[in-house]
């Protein structure tokens, strides 16, 4: 009787800690998530009750063709992000490792800045560089095409600039993460190697490439990630134009739902947005396994 | 030697320029903030800095709704850090510290929300915040965003490597389990809760898709939502503008400043690269 007193107390104990956690995450995750997957078969508007409709979302959807649009944009953001946003973020690790004290400090400072920023702060900035009449980087881009371009105006320029735009803004995160990457490199491996005669470029593609891929791994997929939610720089930057050339899925939703009173159609939008990330993030977390098992 | 010396100085060169490149947009905003809105858009306006003039920052200050954008802001971050902070950490303590039915299963819904996209599910919590009445309140702002599952799985890290021995002589001595996470647990693991609550205030600081749908009129927005009506309402002021972003900005790139090495060491840990 005294043992299943204490472990009912304990019990109640444990309740409590989780408590404000659990309630939360019933309230504000759980049950939303139950509600957009009920909502995408429904016509419900966003405020107030619609009616069952079945699969006519998702068969609507199929043939919408700014639906199509928006996941071919998603798609071409990410080419457009991924491998490059890596690559320089590896470049700039590689270079910022080589510096020493202060110095390593002040240039390690100045490349992650831009990612504690907030966003419309970001794209403020950038609107007014790229500005059609008196950005600085007109002349620039002048240089090279022979004219000024109205960069968030242009169908071909939009999606390349938001994508520059965004690298600017994110990369210091990864340059964080290679840079953990490199410093966990065992000393002694160069050592050996430089004993064995190996060149820079030798030490490079036998020692450090390879005991950095699975931070590369780790760069890669999160980046996937966090730019297939890409709303904030598109909505900021060109809305989605122009002609829906950055028409992007969260933006199709953010529409649906908050211009177009859809509730129903937006939920179904955001519930393949939903799937798509989960299936990223359940190869991720597969593949953070493996490593930790290795 | 010599040739790898020469190497060095050319690397060293370009991480430089790199820099420079990097941080110009910030240094040419400030640039753009302390000229006169004459001087901006005139043909004389070099690259140097050539005048010193806070008008802008004035007018952003006084003309617009920021002071009220930064109290709500500050109101709203503040209090989702607070509220994050230790129910993550009541959170992992039980999971990582208490034998109970269904310890198993709730951390398997942590680490299953880890992958859950927030942002797929603004319809249904904006349609739940207006149900409960929410909208355009701070507490609109925030109930939605109080779901960070990283905190609890760090915690749960750290409250994991305290070693046994502490616990069973607090509870020898007759404290309970709420004198140990707070008296023992806590004090022992200062470092990485300033460290995550920092991260944390920078997230909340910096949100911007849940804020700006969920509150509409003009003195309930945080800084990143309501800047962006800066623009709207009062026609293009280039200097303003960039006041107003740096005015954005300044409270996040202080705190960074000041706590560099505790963001940086959180960053890393909080993405598992380090533990």
């Amino acid at each position: 009787m005294a043992t299943k007193n204490k472990t009912l107390r304990r019990n109640l104990i444990a309740l409590s800690l989780i408590a404000p956690f659990t309630l939360t995450f019933l309230l504000v995750f759980a049950w939303p998530t139950y509600k957009v997957i009920q909502l995408s078969f429904t016509d419900a508007p966003l405020i107030g009750a619609g009616e069952w409709v079945g699969l006519d979302n998702y068969r609507d959807l199929l043939g919408d063709r700014l639906f199509w649009i928006a996941l071919k944009n998603n798609g071409y953001f990410l080419l457009l992000t991924i491998i490059p946003t890596t690559a320089i973020a590896l470049a700039i690790a590689l270079a910022v490792n080589r510096l020493k004290g202060w110095v390593q400090a002040l240039i390690l400072a100045v490349f992650f800045l831009p990612y504690i920023l907030p966003v419309s702060v970001v794209t403020l900035i950038w609107a007014w560089m790229l500005d059609f009449q008196f950005g600085i980087l007109q002349p620039v881009i002048e240089f090279f095409v022979g004219e000024r371009v109205a960069v968030f105006r242009d169908p071909y320029w939009v999606m390349p600039m938001i994508a520059v735009v965004t690298i600017w803004w994110t990369n210091g995160f990864n340059v964080l993460l290679f840079l953990a990457g490199l410093r966990n490199i065992p000393q002694e491996l160069y050592e050996a190697a430089a004993l064995d005669g190996a060149t820079p470029r030798q030490k490079f593609l036998r020692v450090t490439w390879p005991l950095l891929w699975p931070v590369t791994a780790l760069v890669l997929t999160l980046q996937l990630i966090l730019q297939l939610k890409l709303f904030d720089q598109v909505y900021l930057l060109s809305q989605g134009g122009p002609f829906n050339t950055s028409q992007v899925l969260l933006l199709l939703v953010y529409r649906e739902a908050f211009q177009q009173n859809d509730g129903g159609y937006a939920s179904a939008v955001a519930l393949v947005l939903f799937v798509i990330i989960m299936v990223v993030s359940i190869l991720q977390f597969q593949l953070l396994r493996i490593r930790g098992k290795r | 030697m010599n040739g790898r010396k020469v190497e060095n100085r050319i690397l060293s060169f370009i991480t430089i320029l790199g820099a420079v490149i990097w941080i110009f947009p910030l240094y040419w905003a400030g640039v753009t903030s302390v000229r006169t809105e004459e001087h901006v858009v005139s043909a004389g306006a070099g690259l140097l800095p050539d005048q010193f003039n806070l008008s802008s920052y004035i007018d952003a200050l006084f003309n617009t709704q920021m002071l009220t954008w930064y109290w709500n802001s500050v109101g709203t971050s503040v209090i989702l850090t607070v509220v994050v902070i230790i129910s993550g950490m009541m959170c992992a303590y039980a999971i990582s510290q208490m034998r109970f039915p269904g310890r198993k299963l709730l951390f398997g819904i942590v680490l299953a929300s880890f992958m859950i996209p927030a942002q797929a599910l603004v319809v249904s919590q904006f349609i739940l915040m207006n149900e409960m009445g929410l909208i355009n309140t701070w507490a609109g702002i925030i109930l939605p965003q109080l779901i960070v599952p990283v905190v609890i799985i760090v915690y749960k890290q750290f409250f994991d490597a305290v070693p046994k021995e502490m616990r069973e002589a607090v509870l020898l001595d007759g404290g309970g389990e709420y004198a140990l996470l707070f008296r023992v647990y806590l004090p022992l693991n200062w470092g990485i809760t300033t460290a995550l609550a920092i991260v944390t205030f920078i997230t909340a600081w910096n949100s911007f898709f849940w804020p700006f749908l969920v509150v509409t009129t003009e003195n309930k927005m945080t800084i990143p939502v309501g800047i962006t009506q800066v623009n709207d309402a009062f026609g293009v002021f280039y200097a303003r503008l960039m006041s107003v972003a740096l005015l954005g900005a300044m409270p996040v790139a202080v705190a960074y400043l000041i706590f560099q090495r505790r963001v940086t060491e959180a960053v890393m840990i909080s993405s598992g690269v380090k533990g």
